[in-house]
């Protein structure tokens, strides 16, 4: 089951750059990258929680703002040699506008 | 009466004419034809008219089929008449000359109409769009009259109107709404090497730039855009993307999306029509080019003579861009992504770029730039998805070296002939430089400098000489080891500084081209390094990009551990009042801050700042007179002081009027690392001078100036640089001292460790004996300050980078889905 709502329009997020979204289950953050595709994943580092969406944005990848451990945006997981993994959510462009699925979050909030 | 079925055709281009040729080459006998054209034309390659424009070919060159072809096939050509009505139930079409036309099959053919921006001054004379040879004819004729021309759009179709009517000697300008020229085909490495090969031809680019309105009276004599520039034109081509032109097809009741909706068999809703070409949307895709056109009218021949063919299934596009002497290609997807890799090869010399971008060892996109060749190749690679794990170190060489061992990095230098030449700026070849390695028996790079003048001047040749060291001196060469920036590039920091100011590289895309960058768009090492090297070197040229800066630097703030944030505000030379404290006891309760500390250099830290509060906490701040104190900044932060002899008996000088002075002086520069000062009123020091980036220690008969102190990882005492005897002259040489060291030093580095590696008197006699050098770069840093000292927390509060401070949306509990 999918649940897709409008969060917002691909011009709302710099390239290399994302913007978060406040959900029932705490912040997203969602990315949009050099070629313009999208991202979303938990605003929450596996290392210690810090903050990703306000990393700096190379290739599909996020480098954390706080310790630099570097997260693939397409598989949720960390690169080199850390080890850890953020959820990813599922998202789609049409058109100018993003779409998140927030079916996921109504289970978990309820 | 024929007996024969009647076969109707609208369009008389590239679709409709090439499906009656299918349909031909299965069946000739099937159908009595008859074709619509709206254009006054025969059947000619629309693809060609760029050249047509560019004078390299005739409208006679490119028809593809001539009036001899109908007549041959027995085809009635209907050519500048125009249907404007489908009767599905009665089969007929109705035409613009009041003519009727019934059919057993109706193939619709009609391409697309290009999309006319609806702004105001749209229908003025001398706007056009770039679609048929009218439009051709139409730019040829004002060309002759020379004047100016804009072009709208910097797509494929838009700047190769560009070339053409520059080729005819107009003065041409495109404008882009995106930042990369043709983004949706190519990446930004390549767009800005196409941009600087366009404006190497003379065509204005300007990207980023949004058409607010077209002027004139009658005729059109500008494009005026939204940041109120006006750019003058005598002639307006709009090339900002095509649509689907199914009008016709939407009246008759069929089922259309973006374009006709069609099956494999290119039936459309009706069964009696079929329709192909760019007016189709099939699978939800449509075209815009032709490769993908012919494999649809190969279908729409079988559907046509009945034959079981296995219909259309759909196109994987690539494009070239027909502008003699720029060899562009793309093809499929060259997103980065993880799970897929990058190859990326630059040759800076030859202007060549190619990406290969892989997944799970297929290639599914590539994107060349100065030698398309392998295009071709790659292309095929992708559209078979073959496996190309044994071939991948060699891939990017294109087919040539494909499947063989991986390259010896050397082959390539080896192969040079003796007469190639190595180093651009002093003319040297191989052979000299051989030569000179084996008869002197020169071991190290400087002396092979020093005797060849080889890479002595940029040192863009450096690479290949020490290639030709490896291959002259076998084993004996061990060259020496530069670190790099980072994984992207093999040149250390030093050559990037020197390449950037020797080959004026202006944007990172630029740096990353023209040093041969191994990625496509960096990473979070060199971007904010290249950054500051750029901000540094081209005041005033460069814009800042701020998605190359560190969080901090980005949204002026520290980040803490817990995501929010902390605020500082400049306390000049850590001298307040009752004003200030009282507007931010205000704010630490209006915000409920949690956290207020006195900093160790003496100003006031809020800490636990929520990011959203951010833009208020800095307006309510900015009402009480204060600014950002760049606690965040690779930039100055504090000049401590201490109260000198406006209060203390032992203070010789005004040391707290100097650290104000110096600090509103210098606020607002960025530097390769922090830079804090502190000023002393006597050698007591209480500012604690001489362990900081630069201190003055006031003594009698002037200013004693210190500097390469640290206080933090190492605890280092600072170095004499010497003694003035006047406030002026101190600050003169404070400031040139730390522009001398933020032109000069490393990304990260400090000026301590920066001073400790060119040599403490190589500061002194640039800085203290050579006035000239002192006063020039003075002045250059005084130059700029003039674009620096802005203050960041006053301009985000009226707006700037809004969307940095609130999230994008926020979403309640979802409903769950109906
Ligand atoms: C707030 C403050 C501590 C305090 O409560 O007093 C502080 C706090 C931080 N310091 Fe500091 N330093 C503070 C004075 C100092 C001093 C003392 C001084 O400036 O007189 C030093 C030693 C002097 C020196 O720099 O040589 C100091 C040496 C460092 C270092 C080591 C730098 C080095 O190259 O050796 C770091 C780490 C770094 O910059 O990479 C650091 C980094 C930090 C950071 C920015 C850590 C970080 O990256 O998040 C802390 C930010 C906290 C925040 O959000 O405000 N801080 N830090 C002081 C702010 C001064 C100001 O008003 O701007
Ligand atoms: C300048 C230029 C350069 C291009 N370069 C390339 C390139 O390098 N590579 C590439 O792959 N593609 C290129 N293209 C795109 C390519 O030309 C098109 O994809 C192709 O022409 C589409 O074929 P079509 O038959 O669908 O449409 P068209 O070729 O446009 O044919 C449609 C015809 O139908 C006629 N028509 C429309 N409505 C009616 C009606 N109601 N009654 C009668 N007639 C009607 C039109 O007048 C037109 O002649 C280029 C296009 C242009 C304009
Ligand atoms: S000393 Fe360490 S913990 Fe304390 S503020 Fe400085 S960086 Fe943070
Ligand atoms: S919290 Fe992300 S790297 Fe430490």
């Amino acid at each position: 089951m999918t649940n897709w709502v409008e969060i917002g329009r691909l011009s709302d997020i710099p390239k290399r750059g994302a913007r978060c979204v406040s959900t029932p289950m705490g912040r997203v953050a969602v990315f949009r990258t050099a070629a313009d595709e999208i991202y979303t994943i938990e605003d929450r580092c596996p290392h210690k929680g810090g903050p990703l969406s306000q990393g700096i944005v190379h290739g599909s990848a996020v480098t954390c703002p706080l310790h630099n451990w570097v997260l693939s945006l397409e598989t949720g997981t960390a690169l080199g040699a850390d080890e850890g993994e953020v959820r990813r959510f599922d998202i789609r462009l049409e058109g100018e506008m993003i779409l998140l699925d927030v079916a996921v979050m109504a289970v978990a909030a309820d | 009466m024929t007996g024969k079925q009647k076969l109707v055709v609208i369009g008389n281009g590239m679709a409709g004419c090439r499906a009656v040729e299918e349909l031909l080459a299965r069946d000739p006998e099937r159908y009595e034809i008859t074709i619509f054209g709206a254009e006054p034309e025969v059947n000619y390659n629309r693809i060609m008219l760029s050249p047509v424009l560019a004078g390299e070919t005739s409208f006679d060159e490119i028809v593809i089929n001539g009036a001899d072809w109908y007549a041959e096939n027995g085809i009635e050509l209907r050519s500048g008449e125009e249907v404007v009505g489908i009767d599905t139930v009665s089969r007929m079409v109705a035409t613009d000359k009041g003519n009727r036309c019934g059919y057993d099959r109706l193939l619709i053919a009609t391409g697309s109409l290009p999309f006319i921006l609806p702004v105001p001054g749209a229908t003025l004379d001398g706007v056009i769009a770039f679609r048929d040879i009218q439009d051709v004819r139409r730019m040829v004729s004002t060309a002759e009259g020379g004047g100016r021309a804009v072009v709208i759009g910097g797509g494929l179709l838009g700047l190769e109107a560009a070339n053409g009517l520059r080729t005819l000697g107009m003065d041409v300008t495109v404008i882009h709404l995106m930042e990369t020229l043709m983004e949706r085909q190519l990446d930004e490495a390549a767009g800005f090497l196409l941009r600087r090969e366009l404006e190497g031809r003379g065509i204005e680019v300007l990207t980023g730039a949004t058409t607010e309105e077209i002027v004139g009276d009658e005729a059109v004599k500008g494009v005026k855009l939204k940041d109120g520039r006006t750019v003058p034109a005598d002639l307006v081509v709009m090339a900002a993307g095509i649509r689907p032109n199914i009008a016709l097809a939407r009246d008759a009741g069929l089922d259309c999306n973006r374009g006709i909706v069609v099956d494999d068999f290119m039936r459309t809703s009706d069964p009696s029509i079929l329709a192909v070409g760019e007016c189709v949307e099939h699978r939800g895709q449509v075209y815009g080019l032709v490769a993908p056109i012919w494999e649809m009218c190969r279908a729409v021949g079988d559907t046509l003579a009945g034959a079981e063919g296995e219909g259309y299934r759909g196109s994987v596009t690539s494009t070239k861009l027909k502008v003699t002497g720029v060899d562009v290609f793309s093809a499929g997807d060259f997103a980065a992504g993880d799970g897929r890799e990058d190859i990326v090869y630059r040759d800076a010399a030859r202007g060549i770029y190619k990406r290969i971008v892989i997944s799970e060892d297929r290639v599914i996109g590539a994107v060349l730039y100065g030698d398309t060749e392998d295009g071709n190749w790659y292309f095929g690679l992708l559209k078979a998805g073959e496996d190309i794990a044994a071939s991948r170190e060699t891939l990017v060489f294109g087919p040539a070296f494909a499947g063989g061992a991986p390259q010896d990095p050397n082959a390539a230098v080896a192969a040079l002939p003796d007469t190639s030449e190595i180093c651009g700026c002093n003319g040297v070849c191989k052979g000299t430089i051989v030569t000179a390695i084996q008869d002197k028996g020169l071991a190290t790079l400087a002396d092979v400098r020093a005797h060849t003048k080889a890479s002595a001047s940029c040192g863009s040749c450096t690479g290949l000489v020490e290639k030709l060291m490896a291959l002259t001196l076998g084993e004996g060469y061990n060259p020496a080891a530069v670190e790099p920036m980072c994984g992207c590039t093999e040149l250390g920091h030093d050559d990037v500084r020197r390449l950037i100011r020797a080959k004026e590289l202006k944007t990172i895309p630029a740096v990353m081209q023209e040093l041969e960058w191994k990625t496509s768009c960096g990473c979070a090492k060199c971007r904010p390094a290249l950054n500051y090297y750029l901000v540094c070197d081209w005041p005033g040229e460069y814009a800042d990009d701020y998605q190359s800066r560190f969080v901090n630097e980005r949204v002026h703030a520290n980040i803490q551990k817990d995501g929010t944030y902390s605020v500082v505000p400049r306390m000049w030379g850590g001298v307040t009042s009752a004003k200030e404290l009282r507007a931010i006891a205000d704010v630490v309760e209006k915000f409920a801050i949690p956290a207020v500390k006195v900093t160790g250099g003496q100003r006031v830290d809020m800490l636990g700042v929520k990011k959203e509060d951010l833009p208020a906490v800095w307006a309510d701040l900015g009402k009480a007179g204060f600014v950002s104190g760049h606690a965040y900044a690779k930039g100055l932060r504090t000049v401590k002081t201490c109260v000198g002899t406006d209060w203390c008996r032992f203070g010789t000088q005004d040391s707290t009027g100097f650290g104000v002075r110096i600090e509103k002086f210098m606020w607002g520069s960025w530097t390769p690392a922090k830079v804090k000062m502190a000023v002393s009123g006597c050698p007591r020091n209480c500012a604690e001078a001489t362990c900081k980036d630069v201190g003055v220690v006031c003594v009698d008969s002037g200013y004693e100036i210190h500097f390469a102190g640290a206080a933090g990882l190492d605890i280092k005492g600072t170095e004499k640089l010497g003694t003035v005897a006047t406030e002026d002259e101190a600050l003169e040489h404070i400031v040139a001292l730390v522009q001398m060291y933020r032109e000069q030093a490393r990304y990260l580095e400090r000026i301590y460790k920066w001073a400790k590696r060119i040599g403490y008197d190589e500061v002194r006699s640039q800085i203290l004996d050579d006035a000239e050098k002192r006063r020039a770069y003075f002045d250059r840093f005084v130059f700029s300050q003039k674009f620096a000292q802005v203050d960041p927390w006053s301009e985000r509060v009226s707006g700037k980078d809004k969307h940095e401070f609130r999230p994008m949306a926020e979403i309640g509990v979802p409903q769950a889905a109906e």
